[in-house]
């Protein structure tokens, strides 16, 4: 359920969109950002908010990337893996995170505190290589700053 | 070509982000001067002030515009695309973070000259710092009556909100990204009806890039033969240069266009990292034709030579390789990207993409063949070409000019124990141009 305090947003931007079925987007991120990921419970919920099919809601999450179908950790760490940061090391910052907090991509820590995934571009490529916590940018990574990032982190 | 040195995007003052600071700067002035123009003649002044776009087709920017119908019974409506997510293109970002005012006032200039009634912002969804820093812009200029209702007494209307993507590259393609805004899958659609006909919700729709939007606040105040007189004469204004890779000081240069690629990586990016030669330079973002290090003397950076040179200038975002690249990884990292980021419509690109990054792997793990390169270029010819949208042919580009341009490194990486013989390609299989 969405708090009261979304409730109101969502009907302030309902007068932005001539129909609501353009509210999928905003919607989704509005769950994702209380809830943590998108659970097949909040796809019912957010389809009869909005009066809209499941398979429509499904196929939204499915399709766009930074919808969390599964829950993740409390800080989701995605490391940038295309050119430029590639060119600079990019492997070399996902093996030193995956050793240090003992995961392979994909996996969550046991504690639930880290998520590690590799991303496609995040439009950093001047600072590369580069990671997003959560809705943070970090750049022009080495293994010291990585480190120094994650202590602050626990 | 005359020197031009002044910024008009991103000028080095201190506080421009805040509208107080653009105000006193002459900010807002373009628009005033554009409400008291008719909008068909602020349309005129674009034309000839031959804009285009920035975010990689090079459109005529004014010309776009005027396809949008005068009279109309439905709502216009106005896409701002700042879905960057090209790889090698850093550039709209820099504009939310230090100078926001210069693409709303560019904006509402924008929809002023085609009666537009909402403007929407489509901003990926990573950069959520930067959507912030854009939305308090845009609340401190519908606090001044910039945007909003009867903007400054003109009698003009109009809305602008910002869109928030989810990560998914397709939605910076413009049918792509009306999709996402109507809440659907980022599937593009098929054209015609083009969007000026038949675009968000059926109604007239134009979609335009971040960086040309924010060049019009100039070309209105300063008028279009100043404008016009700025870097290359087919392809002129400031253009924002992302450059990245293995040189010195990679960043985002404001110059004009037609600055010739080798200043941009030797007096501005600082040349490449410890004096290394260069191997290859990705000229536009990860989707343009590659060069070689040899090729790039006298190349300037605007679409006329650009293409002459056998490229593009795509969104002008520089990826520089040096002598110790493995250019076959490279590709087979943009290769991946296209598979990843392919929507799934068509078939040439949704199974193209990942063949062409299946060879490329055996090549990588060492058991290519020198057949496989000609089967690449098969799978990639039967791409380009193939699709509704151009991803299909920003994945089989790259893989063409690197089997071109470096057939050489595919030889290095064939299979020692595979028979091993030396392969003409049959002649429909090689592209000339």
């Amino acid at each position: 359920m969405f708090t009261e305090e979304n409730l109101e947003k969502i009907k302030e931007l309902k007068k932005r969109y001539p129909n609501q079925k353009a509210l999928t987007l905003p919607v989704l991120w509005m769950a994702q950002e209380q809830f943590g990921w998108i659970s097949p419970e909040a796809v019912t919920y957010i389809s009869g908010l909005l009066n809209l099919p499941p398979k429509h809601i499904y196929g939204v999450i499915t399709f766009y990337t930074m919808f969390n179908t599964r829950p993740v950790g409390k800080y989701h760490i995605q490391v940038c893996r295309n050119v430029s940061c590639q060119m600079l090391g990019s492997e070399k910052v996902t093996d030193h995170i995956c050793n240090k907090l003992n995961i392979s991509l994909g996996e969550t820590t046991s504690d639930k505190k880290f998520t590690l995934n590799e991303v496609e571009c995040l439009g950093s490529c001047g600072t590369a290589p580069m990671m997003q916590i959560n809705q943070d940018y970090y750049e022009n990574l080495n293994t010291e700053k990585i480190d120094t990032i994650l202590e602050k982190l626990k | 070509m005359p020197e031009f040195s002044e910024k008009l995007l991103l000028p080095d003052i201190a506080g421009l982000h805040r509208i107080e600071v653009y105000e006193e700067r002459g900010g807002y002035g373009a628009l005033r001067k554009a409400l008291g123009m008719k909008p068909e003649a602020v349309t005129e002044e674009v034309k000839k002030s031959n804009l285009r776009g920035r975010g990689g087709a090079c459109f005529p920017t004014g010309l776009k515009w005027s396809f949008m119908p005068k009279a109309s019974s439905k709502p216009k409506y106005l896409c701002a695309n700042g879905d960057e997510s090209e790889p090698g293109t850093f550039k709209d970002r820099q504009i939310f973070q230090y100078n926001p005012h210069v693409f709303i006032e560019g904006a509402l200039i924008t929809a002023y000259a085609m009666g537009v009634t909402t403007v929407y912002v489509y901003v990926r969804g990573e950069y959520d710092k930067w959507i912030k820093l854009l939305q308090k812009a845009i609340d401190d200029a519908y606090a001044k009556n910039y945007v909003g209702k009867n903007i400054l007494g003109s009698g003009f209307s109009t809305e602008l909100f910002v869109h928030k993507g989810a990560g998914a590259y397709i939605c910076g393609e413009e049918s792509a990204l009306m999709n996402s805004i109507e809440g659907d899958r980022g599937y593009p659609r098929v054209r015609p009806p083009f969007p000026a006909q038949y675009g968000l919700w059926g109604c007239p729709t134009t979609i335009n890039n971040i960086e040309t939007i924010s060049n019009v606040p100039a070309i209105i105040a300063r008028g279009w033969q100043w404008y016009s007189g700025l870097g290359a004469v087919k392809h002129p204004g400031p253009l924002l240069y992302g450059i990245s890779g293995h040189v010195n000081k990679p960043g985002v240069y404001e110059l004009p266009t037609g600055v010739l690629l080798t200043d941009l990586i030797y007096k501005h990016a600082g040349g490449v990292r410890e004096n290394k030669i260069i191997k290859a330079v990705i000229p536009g973002g990860s989707s343009t034709m590659w060069l070689r290090g040899d090729e790039i003397e006298g190349v300037r950076m605007d679409a006329e030579s650009l293409k002459a040179a056998g490229s593009s200038i795509g969104t002008a975002g520089v990826i520089v390789m040096d002598e110790d690249t493995d250019v076959l990884k490279v590709l087979a990292c943009i290769t991946h990207f296209y598979h990843h980021e392919s929507c799934g419509q068509c078939t040439p690109c949704r199974e193209g993409t990942g063949w062409m990054e299946k060879i490329l792997n055996r090549f990588l793990a060492g058991n290519g063949a020198m057949e496989d390169v000609d089967l690449l270029l098969d799978v990639a010819n039967n791409i380009e070409g193939n699709t509704i949208c151009a991803l299909g042919d920003a994945a089989a580009w790259p893989v063409q000019s690197v089997i071109r341009k470096f057939r050489e490194e595919f030889e290095k990486k064939v299979c020692k124990t595979a028979k091993q013989k030396f392969y003409v390609p049959p002649p429909h299989l090689v592209r000339t141009q």
